[in-house]
């Protein structure tokens, strides 16, 4: 019998039972929730009578409408303002083992506090109102995003119904080069097999060049994988996963520890495990990548050029490209690197950590922000990154450089705060989404890594960071 | 939740693919608490040629009369035509919320997201995996014509076309089972409370510290 891959191991070790159809309910071990997809839920609690099934499995924050300054001023939109007051209600109501409102010190994004507060752990089942759940598979836990019917059936029952999905192997062999990063590989792969590339899928990321990813880059490649149209990314847990969960307030301790960490062993796929897809990519044919069009499989190498649509032969993909370079307003075949920005975004669950900060710091340190660019907003992904980064003394960076030091929250990654594109206004962003109108209404997002964006900020226009160090 | 078991309808073609959530119903309008009222803002950025906010009368908000959902003869379209990778990116359950509130009842489409695939069963709405070839025809046809209509039938797994050629489709039995029936899913899966438990029990004695 061949081998069972990390995710059969995941999803096998949850079914509390199973349909002759496939269909199985699914134990859910961990509840995220934020203000957003989450008020529904709990108002169909409340007119069924229904309590929580494990209020302890909660972990919640307020993080998409919150502001990213002068909070003294609170929240100024009424709407916004009522829809993060009812999550504290609501939390009031039902109960979480761990609730950050609206200013609290560790306050962030639910997909930063999660890992970073030891409540993900590996082999965990983890389910939120949001696709960028994805992030949790890093640690090898099964984890995507759900709707706001699923978010009161998890609260109702602590399970979800649900078929396995396919399980595709992603391997990335060798040596990334300087200046080349997790959300490189992420956005290639995305290039690669496009983003419904996925669908259907939960996507394994394996082979040297992951395994050489810090806990943070891993979480910026599984956050991702969602913009491949895969639920669920995952990487085994090893050395670094422990090392990262030790100590943490929610991890194991004492004797659990130990049982974890050896349980956590056994997790990674069996060598003779077979997988549904496989995709191969090498790490040093990686060049830093820039979105140029309005879905993150528009992606090329910095050193490209714009796409013709001239040269598509298929007339869907054609009109895509057209309509495309519209919105964006670019011209076919001009240089990646001819293309200016108006402002910068570093920051959203992709890339707010530390180490993506770090990253931004080092090519921003000692240099100016191109008096072109109207904004660079750096938003830490949590409390506890804001205080790491000004611990060493990141942010007195940022600032001599002219970029923004926020307080940490979802921002511009989705503009639902007042961070936001004008219309027309162009964006080297951080993020994970160039969707029309995403960042603000008429608003032109390229996606890229922070080092790349920082990189922006300085030139003005979109370079090559390899050549900055 | 409402059920759906057979419908006749107008169909909609939206000649765009990977649509995506932010485009089905903008992040401004996911502030609202409510589960209901999108309907009036779907596709806001491409319906109106103003900045949609929560709350405004659609009623005098000016139309993109290049958006073809704005035709008089789609004002009661019930059947959503797309393109491939429907619904990408946010798990924003607005998303077919809004698409319902505006009237639909069923998406034809070479294929879905699958958080938005999800989602829809949740609403009532009967998400339809076609061939692409299929689905090129009803484009076509569906384009062509003033008043297209398709015959949906979710008892027999079918649908039939104004020429009277038709197609099947999949669908789990489960799903099925519960759109058919307008069933509420967390009540059929409360039945199993006890398996619920003894699984508990034995995942709590084999992973202590996940209920520390």
């Amino acid at each position: 019998m061949a081998g069972k891959t990390l995710y059969d191991k995941l999803w096998d070790s949850h079914i509390v039972s199973e349909e002759s159809d496939g269909t199985c309910l699914i134990y859910i071990d961990r509840h995220l929730m934020h203000e957003v997809t989450s008020p529904q839920a709990f108002e169909g609690m409340r007119l069924a009578s229904r309590l929580p099934w494990r209020k302890d499995s909660i972990v919640a924050v307020a993080d998409h409408n919150t502001p990213t300054d002068h909070w003294e001023k609170g929240i100024e939109e009424p709407i916004a303002r009522l829809q993060v007051e009812t999550l504290d209600t609501n939390i009031k109501e039902f109960g979480a083992l761990v609730y950050f409102p609206f200013k609290h010190e560790n306050q962030g994004i639910i997909h930063v506090i999660g890992p970073e507060n030891g409540t993900t752990l590996p082999g965990m089942t983890v389910v939120c109102g949001d696709s960028h759940t994805s992030t949790h598979g890093a640690f090898g836990t099964l984890a995507h995003g759900i709707g706001t019917s699923e978010v009161e059936h998890v609260l109702a029952t602590q399970t979800l119904v649900a078929k396995k999905s396919k399980c595709m192997l992603v391997r990335v062999e060798g040596n990334l080069g300087q200046g080349v990063t997790a959300k490189d590989i992420a956005l290639a792969v995305i290039g690669r097999i496009g983003t419904a590339g996925g669908t259907g899928f939960a996507i394994e990321f394996g082979g040297t060049a992951i395994r050489s990813l810090s806990m943070e880059g891993r979480m910026t490649v599984c956050n991702l994988a969602i913009e491949a149209g895969a639920r669920a990314g995952l990487i085994a847990p090893d050395e670094k996963t422990v090392a990262y969960l030790k100590g943490r307030t929610f991890s194991p301790k004492g004797q659990d520890w130990d049982r974890a960490v050896a349980y956590w062993a056994t997790l990674p796929s069996d060598v003779d495990a077979s997988f549904d897809a496989m995709v191969e990519l090498k790490a040093e044919d990686i060049a830093p990548q820039v979105t140029w069009g309005t879905s993150p499989e528009q992606v090329l190498a910095v050193g490209g050029r714009v796409p013709n649509p001239a040269a598509e032969a298929d007339p869907i993909r054609r009109l895509g490209i057209e309509r495309a370079l519209h919105y964006m307003g670019l011209t076919a075949d001009m240089p990646i690197t001819e293309i200016k920005v108006d402002k910068v975004f570093i920051g959203s669950c992709t890339n707010s950590r530390i180490e993506d900060l770090r990253a931004a710091a080092g090519i921003a340190k000692g240099r100016q922000k191109a008096a072109s660019v109207n904004q660079v907003l750096v938003v830490p992904g949590s409390g506890q990154v804001k205080r790491q980064a000004e611990a060493e003394g990141l942010d007195k960076i940022f600032t001599a450089a002219g970029f923004e030091w926020r307080e940490p929250g979802c921002s511009m990654c989705l503009a639902m705060n007042a961070d936001r594109l004008i219309p027309g206004e162009r964006c080297a962003s951080t993020s994970n989404r160039n969707f029309e109108g995403r960042q603000g209404p008429g608003g032109r997002t390229h996606l890229v890594s922070p080092e790349m964006a920082a990189a922006a900020a300085i030139a003005g226009h979109f370079v090559d960071v390899r050549n900055l160090y | 939740m409402k059920s759906f078991k057979q419908l006749k309808g107008l169909v909609f073609p939206l000649d765009r693919a990977n649509v995506d959530t932010d485009a089905i119903i903008p992040k401004q309008f996911l502030k609202s608490i409510k589960r209901s009222g999108f309907g009036p803002y779907l596709f806001d950025e491409w319906r109106y040629l103003d900045h949609g906010e929560p709350d405004m009368d659609c009623t005098k908000r000016p139309l993109n009369p290049d958006f073809l959902l704005n035709q008089t003869r789609y004002r009661t379209a019930q059947i959503l035509l797309a393109r491939d990778n429907f619904g990408c990116g946010s798990s924003r359950e607005h998303a077919p919320w809004a698409i319902e509130g505006f009237g639909f009842q069923v998406i034809i489409a070479p294929s879905f997201a699958d958080i938005f695939f999800g989602n829809c069963y949740k609403n009532g709405l009967l998400p339809i995996v076609a061939p692409a070839d299929l689905v090129e025809r009803l484009f076509r046809e569906s384009l062509a014509s003033e008043a297209y209509l398709l015959e949906v039938d979710l008892e027999r797994q079918k649908v039939t076309l104004p020429s009277g050629d038709a197609f099947g489709f999949d669908i789990t039995p489960h799903r099925k089972h519960c759109l058919l029936n307008g069933l509420d899913e967390i009540g059929l899966t409360l039945q199993q409370a006890d398996k619920i438990r003894a699984f508990e029990a034995r995942h709590k004695s084999a992973q202590p510290w996940l209920f520390a």
